[in-house]
């Protein structure tokens, strides 16, 4: 393998090199992806988090350290290691959307390394169907008198994310031809995969054509453009691989992290241009460099797909096609299961459901496992026999998965993302 | 003593404490777009900004502009967020380039400034007009009056100007 030269600079990566393939994610938790979830964010995040334990094949009393993030919608981490009787040597919880778990991921590498505690859960727990939407509704602010930055956004009608990034997306086609149809395959792709998902919320398979027909929401973004919003609880544990070699599974070792990477306008992203060039463009720079491998190299994508916009932005400027060939990428098959580089295996935000990035991460950690949980039989040793079968109904495990890049989205200017390796 | 406005039946209360908003917009009510300009390195800046996001130098003079610009992008809202809004479906959000500092401090930089299309007396465009628009149209500012002294930076088709065919999403 070799680090990527893509739009080669002179940036070093900022984290010391002894640290890649020194941690690893060993667990992973979920609650399943559900609209009236009939529970709260704690005891979402109480089942996701506990069931990461067990996952792990590690007790309540290994985890001395948590790290959260969510959008004043969500409960903190004293609330959850409160609950489970956990006692924490560092936790802290952080505000933050789609690119805050492989930052976190980075800050819960770090932080081990620096000695502050051995073993951390990272955790999203969110109602965001039954209780508040990511788009604004059910959120009191939507109705507090404009003021401050709301004037520059809220006044004109722009709250929502698809109101807030469709510039981009729009120029985005005005540049480069990219037309509706070729993004539209992200979603059809994506539905095909969670077809393959017995924990998908959305199962059913989609067409491009689908996708077309399907009301406006935003032009330029169809319904079907758009992603799931559910309820959900998701959890990761990050340890030192000498930790995880006593752990249940084959671990997920963490390569390289680039965590919140942003464009030069974090307050208005449209002043610095590009404006079709996303923080992904600044991130991989240091990705590439601190995981020691390239775009060339990576077997299963996880790019973000709040929106079918958001995974061809993203997968472009992270150097898996050319700037403004996405449109191309996307539709090229590339990204379907049994084809070169399979995206958002489990069928992403957009059908599988909605968790801010986290679903996407534990995702590829299965897919690195080779144990993808699909309605492939378990066979006599308790794993799974899977066919690489990728019919409606069939496999999703990628073959011989060992090496995936997760490509974490807030907005265009803020971007994280995450290098994983199969280990031993 | 906040400022206090409305617009589209929502509140606006601009806060003491928050002079750049307060003067952006008392400025804008006076009937000219004024934005902040250094006053080390002499670039103008939006939206309101402490220090400046080129030099990090704090300060700063209002500086009028033309007003003038085009449709750098836009999107078009068929499904509203905001209840206010569904009386106006589609309405269109638009980032307007300004005429003034295109291509500085950097090559693909601009003055590019939010609000939507609306008619000459400042509503929100009606549905004709919004499929009539698109990258590259022309545009002019209109103050929409928000009371308090205030107004809302909004765009119009400029009259005066040569208009070219704009770039329309293609699936219509």
């Amino acid at each position: 393998m070799n680090a990527t030269d893509i739009n080669a600079t002179d940036i070093e990566a900022t984290a010391p090199k002894h640290l890649r393939g020194k941690y690893a994610i060993v667990g992973v938790g979920e609650t399943g992806y559900t609209r009236g979830s009939g529970a709260t964010t704690r005891a979402l995040g109480t089942t996701a988090v506990r069931n990461a334990i067990a996952d792990a094949g590690l007790t309540i009393a290994d985890i001395d350290g948590m790290l959260s993030y969510n959008g004043n919608d969500s409960v903190p981490s004293t609330a959850i290691a409160g609950d489970l009787g956990i006692r924490l040597n560092f936790y802290m919880d952080c505000h933050g959307g789609g690119s805050s778990t492989e930052a976190l991921v980075g800050m819960a590498t770090g932080v081990i390394e620096a000695g502050l505690c051995k073993t951390v859960a990272i955790f999203r727990s969110m109602n965001g169907y039954s209780q508040v939407r990511v788009g604004g509704t059910g959120r009191s602010t939507g109705r507090s008198a404009l003021s401050g930055d709301a004037l520059f956004g809220r006044a004109f009608g722009q709250a929502s994310a698809a109101q807030s990034f469709a510039p981009a997306f729009m120029r985005h086609m005005y540049e480069y031809g990219t037309t509706p149809a070729q993004v539209a395959h992200v979603k059809a792709i994506h539905s095909e995969h969670a077809s393959n998902n017995p924990k998908a919320y959305y199962k059913q398979r989609v067409t491009v054509e689908d996708v077309l027909a399907s009301r406006m929401i935003c032009k330029p973004l169809h319904l079907l453009d758009c992603c799931v919003e559910t309820d959900n609880g998701n959890c990761v544990i990050v340890t030192s691989l000498d930790r995880a070699k006593d752990c249940r599974h084959v671990p997920a070792v963490i390569l390289g992290v680039v965590g919140r990477c942003s464009k030069p306008r974090l307050d208005s992203y449209y002043q610095a241009g590009p404006i079709t060039t996303a923080a992904g463009a600044y991130a991989k720079d240091i990705l590439w460099a601190n995981s020691g491998v390239g775009p060339e190299d990576i077997q299963v994508t996880g790019a973000y797909d709040a929106f079918t916009f958001t995974t061809m932005l993203q997968l472009e400027d992270y150097g898996f096609c050319k700037k403004g060939e996405g449109g191309d990428y996307v539709s090229s098959g590339v990204m379907r299961l049994g084809n070169a580089r399979p995206n958002n295996t489990s069928g992403g935000h957009l059908c599988e459901g909605y968790t801010h990035g986290i679903a996407m991460v534990i995702e590829n950690i299965r897919q690195l496992r080779q144990d993808v949980d699909d309605s492939c039989p378990i066979g006599a040793n308790g794993r799974r026999q899977h066919t690489f079968d990728y019919s409606e109904g069939g496999c999703r495990q990628v073959r011989n998965a060992e090496l995936t890049a997760n490509l974490g989205w807030a907005t265009p200017t803020t971007g994280s993302a995450l290098v994983m390796a199969r280990g031993v | 003593m906040a400022l206090i406005g409305e617009h589209l039946g929502m509140a606006v209360a601009i806060d003491d404490l928050d002079t750049p908003n307060r003067e952006f917009y008392t400025r804008c009510g006076s009937g000219m777009l004024h934005l902040q300009a250094c006053t080390a390195c002499e670039l103008l800046r939006y939206p309101t900004t402490t220090a400046c996001p080129w030099c990090s130098a704090p300060g700063y003079e209002w500086r009028p502009l033309s007003g003038k610009g085009a449709i750098y992008s836009y999107c078009e809202v068929h499904h509203p967020i905001q209840p206010v809004f569904r009386a106006h479906l589609p309405y269109q959000i638009l980032l307007v380039q300004l005429d003034e500092q295109i291509g500085a401090p950097n090559e693909h930089d601009g003055l590019r400034v939010t609000g939507n299309l609306v008619t000459p007396d400042g509503e929100l465009a009606p549905e004709a007009l919004v499929r009539s628009v698109g990258i590259g149209t022309r545009v002019r500012l209109v103050p929409k009056d928000i009371g308090g002294g205030m107004a809302l930076p909004q765009w119009a088709v400029d009259e005066t100007a040569e208009q070219a065919k704009p770039w329309r999403y293609p699936q219509e």
